[in-house]
């Protein structure tokens, strides 16, 4: 067959490199410049070689820098990876995290923690400690995206029209409910609830990158062993059955594993839309639908373009910094237009889009 | 053999299938027809394992559906519907592997990309390999699916047993041409030994290449048989409720059914009744 193993591999080695490339270019930018020898250098003395130095340009570099290179890098991957998870459970190629609710449904989450967080008490809450945020946002997220599910998906076919409606009343509701939790916010909670909400990565620090990473790494592991039934499920959930996938449980999993990937990401960095959308469908587009090949290879675009967007948005109002949810917005949604288009298109010519 | 004991099947509480029994041996290509809303469709589903049994049996080579594991299934049993609606491009050689699925863990060998060339040179789509099947016809995308249930099921089982292939209306979408040929593979498959059943709507269609056609009517069977012998035209008019004759074809020893402009019942309407004189 034309799409082995080894034609899938130049473009994850292609991809491999990019993501390097982006990670030490986007390591050098921000409010301070470190040149790329310096950079080889403190990473050296990260890994223990050679001695330490005590410079607080070294400092910013191993305390914010790098967390926040990487932490962009694990967000961009969960996002583009639950991607095309969603358009694999969905069967449609216009559908992404943000749209489907999990997003905001997870800000959601988010947002009532941030709030409400102080006036919890009791042994469940000390247990929970540092998970309560992504907890609390897993379980937003999941009822919005199973919410959205439900709605638009009738005997077995996602009918597009009633997906879009679903997902706009869902991210309506759930914005509502954060905006609510924001108006009775106390002044800096208010604010950093709308600086959230419009995605930011400046508050990276290595627990929180740690979270992400544990969490997308697990989620995208757990993936690639559905990702033979996904490509089943491309054909139908009854053709998909005669394949011998139970397809109940196939999406029962495939629903658990998006939501917790993007939650745990979303409860750290905000609302970042869009990734999931155009990465899939720019890999669908260079090489292939297959799941097995877009599970890793949106992974690694998904890092590679967050990364670059991220360092975009430390550039452009220097020493500030822009949102990058505004800046993935800007650049996702003429591609989700796009999409649309194309898609109501092919349903004027009698077929079936959904 | 698959046998089917006393089986029936819902949906929403209202009964579809209706206590069936019966059995399809290899060897032998059966067919089954029925008006609409019948339960041909149901029927299918349900004994090929993705419609829900209410009570009774089936029976794989003896062994109860219910303790088969579905990717074992699977590996034994291929079902080719309708149409196939995607919203993904993706090449026929890729639609095609995914038979292969129940037979590899994550990736496929050698041996299956040998097999899925065969059944796409059977199906004559071997050229278009390399293609997106959303740019295909009609009648590619149905060889294409065809190619892909018949790569499903092309080894022999090592554990023993027969091998079921399913069609769900597999012409309804073809020309004349494809029709034809649709089915003189599926009855060269059933020669082969494999257990061959297909639901159709063209009476025709079932006279001339069925060796066994069962008549459903309301989610029974009101006659099951050898093809041509079983078909009558009082059969015909029961089941249906049409005027029906049946007329010598020049072309072989099976007849063809004509049909007469006067319906079976009185009056107007659409709603067919159950009329047990000509």
């Amino acid at each position: 067959m034309g799409n082995d193993n080894r034609s899938f591999s130049i473009y994850y080695w292609g991809l491999g490199i990019g993501l390097v490339v982006s990670l030490l270019v986007s390591a050098r930018v921000g409010a301070v410049f470190i040149p790329y020898d310096r950079i080889l250098l403190y990473l050296r003395h990260a890994i223990g070689g050679g001695n330490p130095g005590a410079s607080i340009e070294e400092q910013l570099f191993l305390q914010i820098r790098l967390p926040r290179v990487l932490l962009c890098a694990f967000t961009g991957a969960a996002l583009a990876v639950s991607g095309a998870l969603m358009q694999a459970l969905f069967r449609n190629p216009i559908v992404e995290p943000g749209l489907v609710g999990t997003s905001s449904g997870a800000a959601f989450g988010a947002a009532f923690v941030f709030v409400m967080g102080k006036s919890f008490s009791g042994p469940w809450v000390d247990a929970a400690g540092a998970f309560l945020l992504p907890l609390f946002a897993f379980a937003g997220g999941g009822v919005a995206t199973w919410l959205v599910y439900r709605l638009s998906n009738v005997f077995g076919k996602v009918n597009v029209n009633t997906l879009l409606l679903a997902g706009i009343a869902v991210n309506a509701l759930a914005a509502g409910g954060t905006g609510f939790f924001s108006y009775i916010a106390r002044d800096p909670q208010a604010r950093s609830i709308v600086f959230w909400n419009l995605g930011t990565l400046s508050g990276a620090d290595w627990s929180n990158t740690g979270i992400v990473a544990v969490s997308t790494i697990a989620g995208i592991a757990l993936s690639l062993r559905y990702a033979k039934a996904l490509n089943a499920l491309m054909l139908g959930e009854t053709e998909a059955g005669y394949l011998g996938v139970r397809t109940t449980r196939l999406k029962g999993r495939i629903l658990l594993i998006n939501t917790f990937m993007v939650a745990v990401a979303t409860s750290v960095v905000g609302v970042i839309a869009f990734v999931g959308l155009v990465v899939p469908h720019i890999l669908r587009l260079l090489k292939s639908a297959d799941n097995r090949f877009l599970i890793i290879a949106s992974a690694l675009l998904g890092a590679i373009l967050l990364n670059f967007a991220d360092m975009l948005a430390r550039v452009i109002v220097a020493p500030s910094e822009f949102p990058i949810g505004v800046l993935t917005a800007v650049a996702g949604a003429p591609v989700f237009l796009y999409l649309l288009i194309r898609a109501g298109r092919r349903q004027q010519e009698g077929g079936f889009y959904a | 053999m698959l046998r089917i004991d006393d089986l029936h099947c819902g949906a929403g509480g209202r009964p579809i299938i209706r206590g069936i029994s019966t059995e399809f041996s290899p060897g032998l290509f059966h067919v089954i027809v029925g008006p609409n809303g019948s339960g041909k469709s149901t029927f299918l589903k349900a004994f090929s394992g993705e419609w829900p049994v209410e009570s009774g049996d089936i029976f794989y080579d003896g062994q109860p559906l219910a303790v088969i594991g579905k990717t074992q299934l699977a590996q034994r049993r291929a079902v080719m519907s309708q149409l196939h609606e995607l919203n993904f491009p993706i090449r026929v050689d890729d639609i095609v592997m995914m038979g292969r699925y129940p037979h590899f863990a994550y990736r496929h060998g050698p041996h299956d990309t040998d097999i899925c060339r065969q059944a796409m040179k059977r199906l004559g789509v071997l050229e278009l390999a390399s293609r997106d099947y959303l740019t295909l016809s009609g009648g590619e995308r149905q060889r294409v699916q065809f190619a892909r249930a018949l790569a499903q099921i092309w080894d022999i089982p090592v554990a023993g047993g027969s091998r079921y292939l399913f069609l769900d209306e597999p012409v309804s979408s073809l020309d004349v041409h494809y029709q034809h040929e649709f089915l003189a593979l599926a009855r060269s498959l059933a020669a082969s030994g494999i257990v061959v059943i297909a639901v159709l709507h063209d009476l025709n269609l079932a006279l001339q290449y069925a060796d066994r056609i069962l008549f459903l009517k309301a989610g029974r069977i009101v006659a099951a048989g050898a093809a041509p012998e079983i078909v009558t035209p009082e059969l015909i008019g029961d089941v249906f409720g049409v005027r029906a004759q049946l007329l010598a074809n020049p072309f072989g020893q099976r007849p063809v059914v004509v049909y007469s402009e006067q319906l079976r019942q009185e009056g107007m309407g659409f709603g067919r009744t159950n009329v047990n004189t000509p």
